[in-house]
């Protein structure tokens, strides 16, 4: 439509303001401040690539505990989440639709309690002493015989949190890629039937997944997001960051240990740059799988 | 009909959608457990709770737990009554901005010509990624230097501006017939009237999954009170609850479930009022 050339401006500023203040400009102070050592009292001393170096070459946490950590997460709850919601959307998209409303919302609801919710739940489950359920389930099923006191064992936090991550993940993506599939057109498929596609698996991949591409990267990008943001949960459940031993130490859980409580912001602010660095890298193969290459 | 005997979106019920029942209700039942289990473990009276062993289903329902929650004062001199108001506050003041900007801004990248269109677009597209985790040093820095450390502000401002939301919205917008916009502009409406009269009745659904989108990020949010705001009295809910949530003693447990169902209900309410809204939205909720 004809504007006044000062018009789109004018309704863009408040979001961009909002946008570049709280946004763009930390992002940016988060590069500078990556290049100082800075404690939050005195001024920042410049550094150059010492904190770079030092993450790479120094940091026997996060090379021992924190990479893989946030490696094996992410490749759990990113990918495997992102197919998981995937397949739970595409089988949804075959019912009727009041079971699938009611299934949909069930399966979007734990996505919704990021947070208290959340750690007061699986806290519950996983109480350490013979009353919680997970431990009351399984010692009548005989699995074991003495409660696992589950938040203080380094061997089951991570697959605690890896499980709660991925029960958690069917968000927002998860609904647009049901939405994408519930808007493709059927003739489409009658198409493919005559063309002579054999089975479901060759339908899924040459119609289904090609006519709902948008939705895909969304969901991608989504599914990315969130498996990075989700590393807080480790920290929310056993109460304490640091994790016992490291056990569920990821990335995010490093950078508020360095910042907030060692105060070596300069540090953290490397490791910042490095998560962001990690997410932008995962979302440019994200989209070099489903954007559209002819548009 | 595809391939298998389904279809996508069937109209009534078919023997070829039972093998998808098979498993897709034992998923469903692994996704609502812990949160019926929650909800139940509100409602037990203490000896319920002391059980063992424990029991899934609450028998005698009460509201004991809600009335220790809301009694307790976990120490620090201010009441509930001040947490939820705050809250309250902070979240109405962020859905209707956030909104509001959102959409102001939706517009102008969907319907208007300008040359920064096509870039400022492509960086909110990016911004989709930002985990503002991992930057909580440069924000807490900006809030202090912007003077609003302490304040409404530090939990609303830094909220406001969801690139999710934009997107979504922007989106909407484009299936918004431009012969509608260019009639409005002959009978000489000029931007905003067309922004309140056409634009904002047609993006309803938008509008309503953003405010969803906005709830769920504000109501919950611990961060803003943690990290920005170091006195009590202008901090929010959900930073009440999370330090009063002591599971280890079996009273905490209750008040602790008692907690996470006020944060939690809320945003199951809201969605499921406007579910179908949600899922309107989503049909254009993808990147190109």
């Amino acid at each position: 439509m004809r504007t006044k050339k000062s018009t789109p401006y004018l309704f863009l500023a408040p979001y961009l303001i909002l946008f570049l203040i709280f946004i763009i400009i930390p992002t940016i102070m988060a590069v500078g401040l990556s290049f100082t050592n800075y404690n939050a009292v005195q001024a920042p001393q410049f550094v150059g690539l010492t904190n770079y170096i030092n993450l790479l070459t120094q940091d026997t946490i996060f090379l021992q505990y924190v990479l893989p950590n946030t490696i094996l997460f992410s490749v759990i709850v990113g990918p495997l989440g992102y197919l998981l919601a995937f397949f739970l959307a595409w089988s949804l998209s075959q019912l009727t639709r009041v079971p699938r409303t009611i299934l949909a919302l069930i399966i979007y609801s734990p996505s919704m309690t990021m947070g208290v919710a959340m750690t007061v739940m699986w806290r519950v489950v996983f109480l350490g002493d013979q009353s919680g359920i997970a431990n009351y389930v399984l010692t009548q099923l005989g699995v074991i015989t003495e409660p696992i006191v589950w938040m203080l064992n380094t061997q089951y936090i991570l697959p605690i949190v890896i499980i709660v991550a991925l029960w958690s993940s069917m968000g927002v993506g998860f609904l647009a890629m049901l939405a994408g599939l519930l808007n493709i057109n059927a003739e489409l498929y009658e198409a493919g039937a005559i063309d002579g596609i054999k089975n479901r698996i060759q339908e899924v991949f040459y119609i289904t997944i090609p006519s709902m591409k948008p939705q895909m990267l969304f969901g991608a990008v989504m599914s990315i997001v969130g498996a990075f943001q989700a590393g807080n949960i480790g920290v929310m459940l056993t109460g304490s960051n640091p994790t016992p031993g490291y056990a569920a130490q990821l990335m995010v859980n490093h950078i508020d240990d360095y910042g907030f409580t060692r105060y070596e912001m300069g540090y953290a602010a490397a490791v910042s740059v490095a998560l962001l660095g990690l997410i932008y890298a995962f979302s440019f193969v994200a989209r070099k799988l489903f954007a559209p290459k002819d548009e | 009909m595809a391939i298998g005997g389904t279809k996508v979106n069937p109209s009534k019920f078919h023997k070829n959608q039972i093998p998808l029942y098979l498993y897709l209700v034992p998923i469903a039942l692994f996704m609502g457990a812990p949160i019926v289990y929650i909800i139940n473990h509100a409602f037990k009276p203490m000896d319920e709770l002391f059980a063992f062993p424990p029991r899934f289903f609450v028998s005698h329902p009460s509201l004991v737990n809600f009335r220790n929650l809301f009694q307790t004062t976990a120490g620090s001199s201010i009441p509930i009554s001040r947490y939820i108001f705050n809250s309250l506050i902070v979240t109405l003041a962020v859905v209707f901005l956030s909104i509001l900007i959102s959409t102001m801004a939706g517009f102008a990248l969907s319907k208007m010509d300008f040359k920064l269109k096509g870039p400022i677009f492509e960086v909110n597209n990016i911004a989709l990624m930002f985990v503002a985790t991992a930057v909580t040093i440069p924000r807490y820095l900006t809030i202090n230097t912007l003077g609003i450390l302490d304040t409404y502000l530090a939990h609303i401002l830094p909220l406001i501006a969801m690139p999710v939301c934009l997107f979504l919205i922007k989106q909407f917008i484009d299936g918004v017939p431009n012969s509608l916009i260019e009639a409005a502009q002959l009978e000489g409406a000029g931007s905003f009237t067309i922004y309140r009269k056409i634009i904002i009745p047609l993006t309803k659904p938008a509008i309503a999954t953003g405010a969803i989108l906005a709830f769920q990020s504000v109501w919950t949010n611990v961060e803003t009170s943690n990290l920005f705001t170091s006195a009590e009295g202008i901090r929010t809910l959900p930073f009440y609850m999370n330090t009063l949530t002591s599971v280890g003693s079996v009273q905490g447990q209750g008040m602790a479930a008692a907690a996470a169902l006020i944060m939690f209900v809320p945003n199951l309410l809201l969605f499921i009022v406007m579910q179908s809204s949600v899922m309107n939205t989503m049909a254009y909720s993808g990147i190109k």
